[in-house]
């Protein structure tokens, strides 16, 4: 464990928190820890601020590779000033307040959504000894935080007075509460197999690795593999994007809840539905994917925020991917895949969890059987549901009038 | 079962992104201000007037300002005012020249009767796109400078056809000069001996000069 030990004080290791000592050292202490808290908040909105500005680049250069085309490509170098020329242009846009408008709401909207998906972003360790705030009930606070983000879209829908915002609005509503369910359901989990509800925790308990090479990551497990997907589908309904962007679908509802915002406040609308993406996606790190731990031991000399970072940006990444791909769902798809499947199944996979709990002191043979009994109960549900959801939808026939 | 084809849906998606780095297959885009594409022969936009050489357009235009164009162009964007003298045209004989010949490009709507009904292959049509102006009633009204353009550039844009055209020009060409030598050798013969067959006009001699008169 020697050279382990020396790996985990290295100087790129540390530095992060070594950077801080040596900021706000020099401080007292009560305003040292406000120093700390601050230049937490300042780091978080930096770096999660300049990912949002690159992923909107990256999301249109991936979206138009896709779509055979080069995409942005003429601001700056390979296009990398793009962000800032978007950024520029949203600032200096007319901001319209429609005359029936709630003028105070409709300007509250945007900054408790935005305000309410950085909160997420609190608990989410991002590497050895950086987790901005150490709760006991982490999973818990991210959930409720994150659930604010339904109010703030029913407020800037319900303030712009406009029958399309308010639609989509109430479609938001009944999406984001839906899928809340197989959301929490599938964490449930997590939190009965590691036993514990703080982030650091859950991340403490998928260190190491089994025979040397097979990380103890949650979604190496079958009920944990299941868990991830349920997790990624509702994350992914969650942030509004496509295929659930029911709420912003331009053929039904205009732009939905932001038709009537223009300028910088949609901006801030955009920004709020990238972060909670990006605190999604570390949620699911840190839950299912061990978190900042490296994926083998001979790696461990890469620090533990970039391979928290590298596994961020695979999960963004595969967002992105997904939104190239996938047709936008009508809304009674939408509810029907919430509640007839990815509920059930999520109610399914706890009773797998608990059973995989049970037996982890069974050995040789009985591996065999656990793992067996394990993979059947996530397979079979999935099936068994998969079928029923398509019933009656199977492969179409067209024929001539 | 369920999800197969949202796989599939991914691995295209994922077989797009791979192709568009590899080869123009897929990825076809031309970064057009610095990249241009080869225009397809067939495209046409708006008419131009064909002269000979490019270092003396004016002196060389084959328009005769027959206004056949002016009168049959549907918008009438055409403009001709016939000159008061004539010059010698690329074949050197005197004809009359446009003195002014304005297309309005702003009204023009490319449909190439012009070019049809041309007898001289005087005016053709081109493959100029970037011709936005800030000003319509100057910037797009094109005089006969702007518009004449050498036999050469018509050989780089419509191969085929000005093949075709030098050939027929070239064809007829030789059948003037053909026509004009019978013509003088028609007028040379028959002026040593004017005096003998006056005296008995026979069919033959009557009927030698007669094909050259319409060339003269």
């Amino acid at each position: 464990m020697s050279p382990a030990a020396t790996t985990h004080e290295s100087l790129l290791e540390r530095g992060p928190v070594l950077l801080r000592d040596w900021l706000t050292g020099f401080l007292p202490e009560p305003a040292r820890w406000v120093a700390n808290c601050l230049l937490i908040i300042v780091a978080i909105l930096a770096v999660f601020g300049l990912l949002f500005a690159f992923l909107t680049l990256a999301e249109r250069k991936i979206l138009g590779r896709i779509q055979n085309r080069p995409g942005p490509n003429r601001t700056g170098w390979f296009g990398l000033l793009q962000p800032f020329a978007d950024g520029i242009k949203m600032l200096t846009k007319e901001d319209i307040v429609p005359r029936a408008a709630s003028p105070v709401l409709h300007f509250l909207a945007p900054v408790v959504l935005l305000a309410a998906s950085i909160l997420t972003f609190a608990v989410i360790p991002y590497g050895r000894d950086l987790v901005p705030v150490e709760l006991d009930a982490a999973v818990l606070y991210f959930f409720a935080a994150g659930a604010a983000t339904e109010l703030a879209v029913f407020t800037a829908g319900w303030a712009s007075h406009n029958k399309y915002a308010l639609l989509a609005a109430m479609r938001a509503l009944a999406q984001l509460i839906s899928y809340e369910l197989p959301l929490l359901l599938s964490v449930v989990p997590v939190v009965l197999a590691t036993g514990t509800l703080s982030t650091t925790g859950i991340v403490a308990a998928q260190s190491g690795w089994k025979w040397g090479f097979v990380p103890h990551w949650l979604v190496f497990t079958p009920w944990g593999a299941a868990a991830f997907a349920i997790f990624m589908v509702s994350a992914l309904a969650e942030s509004n994007r496509s295929p659930f962007d029911l709420p912003e679908a331009e053929s039904e509802l205009i732009a939905g809840h932001l038709t009537e915002y223009s300028g910088f406040k949609y901006a801030l609308f955009f920004m709020a539905e990238y972060f909670a993406m990006c605190a999604s996606s570390g949620l699911a790190v840190t839950l299912f994917l061990g978190g900042w731990h490296a994926p083998l031991p001979v790696l461990e000399f890469i620090p533990s925020y970039v391979w928290f970072a590298v596994k961020l940006l695979a999960l963004l990444l595969g967002f992105i991917w997904i939104r190239a791909t996938m047709p936008r769902l009508r809304i009674d798809q939408l509810m029907r895949l919430a509640w007839k499947f990815l509920v059930p199944l999520a109610l399914v996979n706890l009773g797998t969890a608990a059973f995989w709990s049970i037996t982890f002191q069974w050995e040789g043979p009985f591996q065999l059987v656990r793992w067996a009994v394990a993979a059947g109960l996530v397979v079979g549900p999935f099936y068994v549901l998969g079928r029923g959801l398509s019933a009656g939808l199977g492969p179409r026939t067209y024929r001539f009038a | 079962m369920l999800g197969t084809g949202l796989i599939q849906g991914l691995a295209v998606t994922a077989r797009n992104f791979v192709g568009s780095f590899h080869g123009t297959k897929r990825f076809v885009t031309t970064q057009y201000p610095e990249e241009r594409t080869k225009l397809p022969e067939a495209y046409r936009n708006f008419p131009f007037l064909v002269c000979e050489s490019a270092d003396d357009p004016m002196g060389t235009l084959r328009c005769v300002a027959c206004q056949i164009c002016e009168k049959e162009c549907p918008p009438q964007c055409i403009y001709i005012e016939k000159s008061k003298d004539k010059k010698p045209d690329a074949n050197g004989k005197m004809q009359i020249y446009p003195a002014v010949f304005d297309i309005d490009i702003a009204v023009c709507m490319s449909c190439q009767i012009c070019v049809e009904v041309c007898p001289f292959d005087a005016i053709e049509m081109d493959q100029v796109f970037e011709i936005a102006a800030t000003d319509r009633f100057t910037g797009l009204m094109m005089d006969r400078h702007a518009l004449a353009k050498p036999n050469g550039y018509f050989h780089q844009i419509h191969p085929t056809q000005a093949e075709e055209v030098d050939s027929r020009l070239a064809a007829e060409r030789l059948a003037a000069e053909k026509k004009a030598q019978a013509a003088a050798a028609a007028k040379a013969a028959p002026r040593p001996a004017p005096a003998p067959p006056a005296q008995s006009p026979g069919a033959p001699s009557a009927q030698a000069p007669k094909p050259a008169a319409p060339a003269a």
